[in-house]
């Protein structure tokens, strides 16, 4: 399975947000959006990537881009692990069918039932603009999406 | 991932300026890690005595670590009264000893105290928020260079993925000091 490349329509979902509110995708058309998918909630380190992301949510807001986060837990994981990291960005569930979502965007892992760690930014028009599938333990940063925020910005680094 | 705001006059350095190796870390002053790794880099700093130069910028996780960015203000302050190594260390050996969350004003009040530095200025330049900016700007330059938590570690520029400890540290400098 491969990412979903540059230039490629952004596939629409509608993903649940927490147990009474979901998100679409096309909700956002009009400003870019950066997707992350990320294999699980609750992973054991400081600063983990969504915690990361968390806090550069002022920076996100300079491009006008809206952050969600995506992994195939449930609401109330989602619920629970953001309450407890005080994240205040979407986490979507990718809950049922499990990782149709991702398998549409190229970033299921088979076997393992979960996703890739996958950034994509998508532009105003909901097309793909920069993809990036990062190795499954290393959390990829930030700087990537920042440079293809530039990019479509029009702003050299 | 690469180093972007490269190290300048307006960063936190101790050694050699013109050492062939440079270590910057960006670190959290409540990060459990940060305060495990601090003893780590001073066992580096000795091994490479002139070799290596050690740069220190900020990136606190505000949202995790509440006293993180005060405690960062709190160093640049110790910093214009010519401690800011002192209050560095002091910070992450607090933590150790008492623990991350222990850390808030009356941690920095023992801290200026034990250090002999004027509370007042320091607290004003707590509450002012008048290192903020550089502590953002710090921020800012680890988002841009790939610091994917904390501690982040760039050796010559290039971000160093393994792992917080002498050994791992020793070996990615020897190899580099070598070729």
């Amino acid at each position: 399975m491969s990412p979903l490349l540059p230039g490629t329509q952004a596939p629409e979902f509608s993903l649940a947000s927490s147990p009474k509110q979901s998100v679409s995708l096309s909700a956002f058309r009009g400003r870019p959006v950066v997707l992350a998918f990320y294999p699980a909630d609750w992973s054991p380190v400081c600063g983990d990537q969504m915690a990361l992301y968390n806090e550069m949510l002022s920076e996100f807001a300079k491009y006008n881009a809206q952050l969600l986060g995506l992994s195939v837990d449930g609401v109330w994981c989602h619920a629970a692990f953001a309450g407890d990291r005080k994240l205040h960005f979407p986490l979507l569930a990718d809950f049922e069918p499990k990782g149709a979502v991702a398998r549409q965007y190229g970033v299921l892992r088979e076997g393992d039932g979960t996703c890739e760690r996958a950034l994509f930014v998508i532009d105003a028009d909901g097309v793909v603009r920069w993809s990036f599938v990062s190795p499954i333990a290393v959390n990829p940063g930030a700087d990537g999406i920042f440079d293809a925020l530039d990019a479509l910005s029009g702003k050299g680094v | 991932m690469t180093l972007r705001p490269p190290v300048s006059e307006h960063d936190h350095a101790a050694g050699n300026a013109d050492a062939p190796l440079t270590l910057v870390e960006y670190g959290d002053y409540q990060c459990p890690h940060c305060a495990a790794a601090d003893p780590v880099v001073h066992a580096v700093q000795k091994a490479f005595g002139a070799d290596l130069r050690f740069v220190f910028r900020n990136f606190p996780l505000t949202e995790m670590h509440p006293a993180a960015e005060p405690a960062a203000e709190f160093a640049e302050g110790a910093a214009v009264q010519g401690k800011f190594w002192e209050a560095h260390d002091a910070i992450f050996a607090w933590s150790r000893r008492h623990g991350p969350p222990s850390l808030g004003p009356d941690a920095f009040a023992a801290i200026a105290t034990s250090l002999k530095l004027d509370p007042q200025q320091l607290e004003a330049a707590v509450e002012s928020h008048r290192y903020l900016e550089r502590i953002k700007n710090d921020f800012n330059g680890g988002i841009r260079s790939g610091v994917n938590g904390t501690p982040t570690f760039f050796i010559n520029g290039a971000r160093f993925d393994g792992a917080p400890t002498v050994e791992d540290l020793s070996e990615a400098l020897t190899e580099l000091l070598k070729s």
